[in-house]
């Protein structure tokens, strides 16, 4: 059992849920609720990730944030830190690829606030930010919990970018799924066993308690759970 | 805030996205109804007095305050304007109690005042004791009572209600007229209600407009507007069914009264339009001016407009029946509704001869389109 790796993983999903869920709930309200010039290409945009292989993305992270790129070579001057085959890079590429499950249940779930509740926020006077804390944030709770689980569930389990871009530097970033690659190879089937079983059990009990609480929400607020 | 009563005045022109033409006013104390078929912009223009979309010409004032011109680019956004709005569906914030969602509106008073008056609003609208509850688990009339106390607990400028009674059934809808009507004496500012419903406009409003495809076809009393359509097509929109062609044979000033000639019958109007003896017509009878003889066994009304009919067919609707019969002599039918124990009294049924009368004071001569 490589616990550095476990807990390297927790590490990441933790910073990439982080800096991804607001930026989401920004661009998906936005897509929801604006229309504007181009948005059918912003959105086929955001869902690239999910049809193209890992390898593919991680080639072309691997491209455009090496040191022999613009923004590597910028970082690399700014920060005297490259990007690839660091932390840092493993967090960029885990939102990139994480952006279609955080941004499409939010933006679902804004789509699903009626006109009507929003006109009526402001013709009782209310901002357009008190709108957003008092009354879409709590109806958009369950799509974003779900956009929560699914990244952190995603990011636990990345595979192939993270090979691609971070390699496999212990503490830096060999993750529980590189370790649990690396255990098979070693042919050290006990250790990838009960790695597999704590991805399992975490994925099970993250749906479920996701399914239960939009259940809950979702009944509050009087509609059916997405 | 005291609001001091000002009357509403909109003048709105728009081409896109969707044609919209209307100019009208509406006095504090009044109820003007806005009436029309699906899509034919109503709610676009109560969305534009409420500021919640712009049109592209006109001006929008209510008392000395401007709300919108667009000469001048004034543009006041929905919280500037301070309005109580009940949306379509009512626009309930699902995640806050029926307190709270009053609540919600009273950002113009004190914050410790306003769980008081939230309640008090409540009890004004006859919702006792649910202050608690969730929208989801109160009923469709419950609903629209707690947006309307929060429209109404804002102390708004202008009242706006979107399509109010068709998310309820009939009887709560029924049961809200009467509340509507009784607040309606208590409310001094203007309300404007959105409806599809040419009987809400009668029962309800002082005024009304009548908005087809973006255009206002015409404004007046919603008696007036039922009884003396301007044209065709408003009298197709207010639900007349009975649109006859004639010629004009004679025109007494003095009397007042114009006769229609339609095939072998003489028609007898007590309207006086702007026509020429020789002119071809049409001329339109609401259901109120038609009299079945029986009714009340010949003394129906000083008409002298009698049509001898053969009852065609008759369509039991709840508790009116439709009957259509065949005018003697002529190709042309006449619709009526009349209660249904009328016509089991009169004994009403496919293939009677009979006779009806239509009231002189009720025949309407339609204006060239």
């Amino acid at each position: 059992m490589n616990w550095e790796a476990l807990s390297l993983s927790f590490k990441l999903s933790c910073y990439t849920v982080l800096f991804l869920i607001p930026l989401s709930v920004f661009a998906g309200r936005l897509l929801a609720f604006r229309q504007f010039k181009g948005k059918s290409w912003v959105e086929a945009l955001i869902m690239v990730p999910l049809v193209l292989p890992p390898t593919v993305i991680g080639y072309y992270l691997l491209v455009g944030l090496g040191s022999q790129s613009f923004i590597g070579r910028w970082v690399e001057q700014i920060f005297g830190q490259q990007l690839v085959f660091h932390f840092s890079g493993l967090v960029i590429a885990s939102m990139l690829v994480n952006i279609p499950f955080a941004v499409q249940p939010i933006q679902r779930a804004f789509e699903t606030i009626p006109e009507d509740i929003r006109d009526a926020a402001s013709c009782c006077g209310m901002s357009a930010w008190a709108t957003f804390i008092k009354v879409e944030v709590p109806m958009v709770w369950p799509g974003i919990l779900t956009a929560f689980v699914l990244c952190f569930s995603h990011v636990l389990g990345e595979f192939g970018v993270v090979l691609m871009l971070g390699g496999n530097i212990a503490g830096e970033t060999k993750t529980i799924s590189i370790a649990i690659y690396d255990s098979v190879q070693a042919f050290d089937f006990k250790a990838a066993g009960t790695m597999s079983l704590i991805l399992l059990l975490f994925a099970i009990s993250a749906l479920a308690i996701t399914t239960s609480l939009s259940r809950r929400i979702g009944g509050q607020n009087g509609r059916r759970t997405r | 805030m005291v609001v001091e009563p000002a009357e509403l005045n909109c003048n709105i022109q728009q081409t896109s996205p969707i044609p919209l033409s209307a100019s009208f006013h509406c006095r504090a104390g009044e109820v003007l109804a806005v009436v029309g078929p699906s899509g034919g912009g109503k709610t676009t223009l109560l969305r534009m007095i409420a500021g919640l979309s712009q049109p592209q010409l006109g001006q929008i004032s209510c008392g000395e305050s401007v709300w919108y011109d667009g000469k001048t680019n004034t543009l006041l956004s929905p919280q500037q304007r301070h309005i109580g709005y009940m949306p379509q569906h009512f626009g309930l914030f699902p995640n806050l109690t029926a307190e709270q969602n009053v609540i919600a509106g009273l950002d113009h008073i004190p914050k410790a005042e306003r769980p008081s008056r939230a309640l008090d609003w409540l009890e004004r609208v006859n919702l006792h004791g649910l202050p608690d509850r969730l929208p989801a688990n109160l009923s469709g009339g419950q609903r629209q009572r707690v947006a309307l106390a929060r429209a109404l607990a804002r102390q708004p400028k202008v009242l706006l209600l979107d399509e109010p009674f068709s998310a309820v059934d009939r009887e709560t809808r029924e049961r809200l007229y009467i509340e509507l009507a009784r607040l309606k004496s208590q409310l001094s500012i203007p309300v404007i209600m959105v409806t599809h419903d040419i009987n809400e406009a009668l029962l309800l409003a002082d005024n009304m407009i009548l908005i087809s495809q973006g255009q206002m076809l015409q404004q007046g009393r919603p008696f007036d507007v039922l009884s003396h359509p301007h044209n065709e097509s408003v009298a197709r929109q207010m639900g007349l069914r009975n649109i006859f062609d004639g010629e004009i044979i004679e025109i007494d000033f003095e009397r007042k009264i114009t006769r229609i000639k339609m095939g072998e019958h003489i028609i007898v109007s007590d309207n006086v339009p702007n026509v020429k003896v020789g002119q071809t017509v049409r001329w339109v009878i609401p259901n109120q001016g038609i009299r079945y003889n029986s009714i009340s066994r010949g003394r129906l009304c000083r008409s002298i407009n009698k049509f001898d009919v053969i009852v065609e067919s008759l369509l039991v609707m709840g508790e009116s029946v439709r009957v259509i019969a065949a005018i003697a002599g002529i190709s042309a039918k006449i619709n009526t509704d009349i209660p249904a124990h009328l016509a089991a009294k009169l004994c009403l049924k496919v293939g009677l001869e009979t006779t009806l009368a239509l009231k002189s004071e009720q025949v309407h001569i339609l204006a060239p389109e």
